[in-house]
């Protein structure tokens, strides 16, 4: 009797999993497109060597105090990504104090979007006051590595062993337009648990932005 | 067929009741309804937020094929792909797709920016506006494989959905319809 049950829990498990294996078949698209690929929680993140926007070269082991780096993938002219400037700068001042710097890496191809020549990223760290570092070249390779789609795109690393680990990736917080109608700093409480030694409860988030130019 | 239909509901909403996505969700479930007020002025434009997007379309029980396009009008590739998306409304008004052009341009921006476009290029698409700030609650309704990036396209039909994050010539986007119109016949 027992293992009749059993033998037909095996089959509506079957037929279940049939049915959301279809369902997920029909819906999703067939070619997926790399947004698929990059990091995910938990991932050891590579290290970078990219020019900044004042003429050096900036990797994350040039950080050797800092307990982990906020990368935000962010560019020139995306309404969203300019809607966040102010809140950008205020989460470096925020957090670099405590370990926590912020890395800023353009990830567009000025050969796509003209609005993010080097020249224009040195403009806009300038009239934005930028207090982090603004890297220029990240089109290249590290996009791809990080897996990001689109700015602004955020990956907060932890440092473990020497190790960069990714700990949170997505949005700065619930809205993205408006920095003074937030109600949840994702990313903010992401940091702030990690500094507590706890784990980040919200782990990954998302937010409509501009696709990165390739 | 109506069986059919009944079962991807139900795998629809499993799939939305499990997984990560599903803390995030129950958490903002409030901030669906209560719409962040922009400087509103008189808008021209039918605006909805998700809620309003979601039962007008994405819970459309008629067999009308819905092609919603996510864009705004800073958004180059976007701008490029939309004469596709005009050429498929011409050809296929008669064949029950109707094309949606939902605009994520700042509610602010209605008047000085989104309407003078629609006039200069003459789009004659539905065009809708999305005012809904909390990203991280309807991205994922609307797909999970969706990063946020736009240009963004969803299919939909009687509750079927297909998703894609990228970019549409018309030859793409009419290979698509054709295939959701052979499924219906």
């Amino acid at each position: 009797m027992k293992r009749k049950h059993l033998l037909l829990e095996i089959v509506v498990v079957l037929v279940t999993i049939g049915a959301i294996y279809g369902f997920t078949t029909k819906s999703s698209t067939p070619n997926l497109p790399t947004f698929a690929d990059g990091y995910s929680i938990g991932d050891e993140a590579t290290d970078f060597e990219l020019k900044d926007v004042d003429g050096d070269m900036v990797s994350l082991s040039d950080y050797p105090d800092a307990k982990g780096y906020i990368v935000i993938f962010t560019c020139n002219t995306c309404p969203f990504a300019v809607a966040s400037e102010d809140r950008i700068v205020a989460l470096d001042q925020e957090f670099k104090k405590k370990g926590y710097p912020v890395i800023a890496i353009n990830p567009n191809n000025p050969e796509v979007q003209p609005d993010d020549t080097y020249e224009l990223m040195q403009a806009k760290a300038k009239e934005a006051g930028f207090t982090f570092p603004y890297l220029y070249g990240g089109y290249k390779t590290v996009y791809a590595a990080y897996g990001a789609t689109k700015t602004p795109h955020v990956y907060l690393l932890q440092k473990e062993n020497g190790k960069n680990i990714v700990k949170y990736i997505g949005a700065i917080d619930d809205n993205v337009r408006n920095g003074d109608a937030v109600k949840e700093r994702f990313l903010a409480n992401a940091v702030n648990e990690l500094l507590a030694g706890k784990e980040v409860t919200v782990k990954e988030t998302k937010a409509i932005g501009c696709s990165v130019k390739q | 067929m109506l069986l059919a239909v009944l079962v991807l509901l139900t795998c629809c909403k499993e799939k939305e009741d499990n997984g990560d996505t599903a803390t995030i969700e129950e958490k903002s479930e409030a901030s669906i309804v209560e719409e962040v007020p922009s400087n509103s002025k008189t808008v021209l434009l039918p605006t909805y937020n998700f809620e309003g997007l979601s039962e007008r379309y994405f819970e459309a029980t008629n067999d009308t094929l819905y092609v919603m396009n996510f864009w705004a009008t800073w958004c180059k590739p976007c701008v490029k792909e939309l004469p596709a998306f005009e050429q498929l409304r011409e050809n296929y008004s008669d064949k029950n797709v109707k094309v949606v052009l939902a605009s994520l341009d700042f509610p602010d921006k209605v008047e000085s920016q989104v309407l003078p476009f629609i006039k200069n290029k003459n789009l004659q698409s539905e065009v809708v506006l999305l005012d809904d700030p909390d990203g991280n609650t309807w991205i994922p309704k609307v797909s999970r494989d969706w990063s946020g990036a736009i240009p963004a396209t969803i299919f939909l039909q009687n509750g079927e959905r297909k998703f894609f994050e990228q970019s549409f010539t018309y030859e793409s986007l009419e290979k698509e319809v054709q295939t959701f119109i052979n499924q219906q016949s």
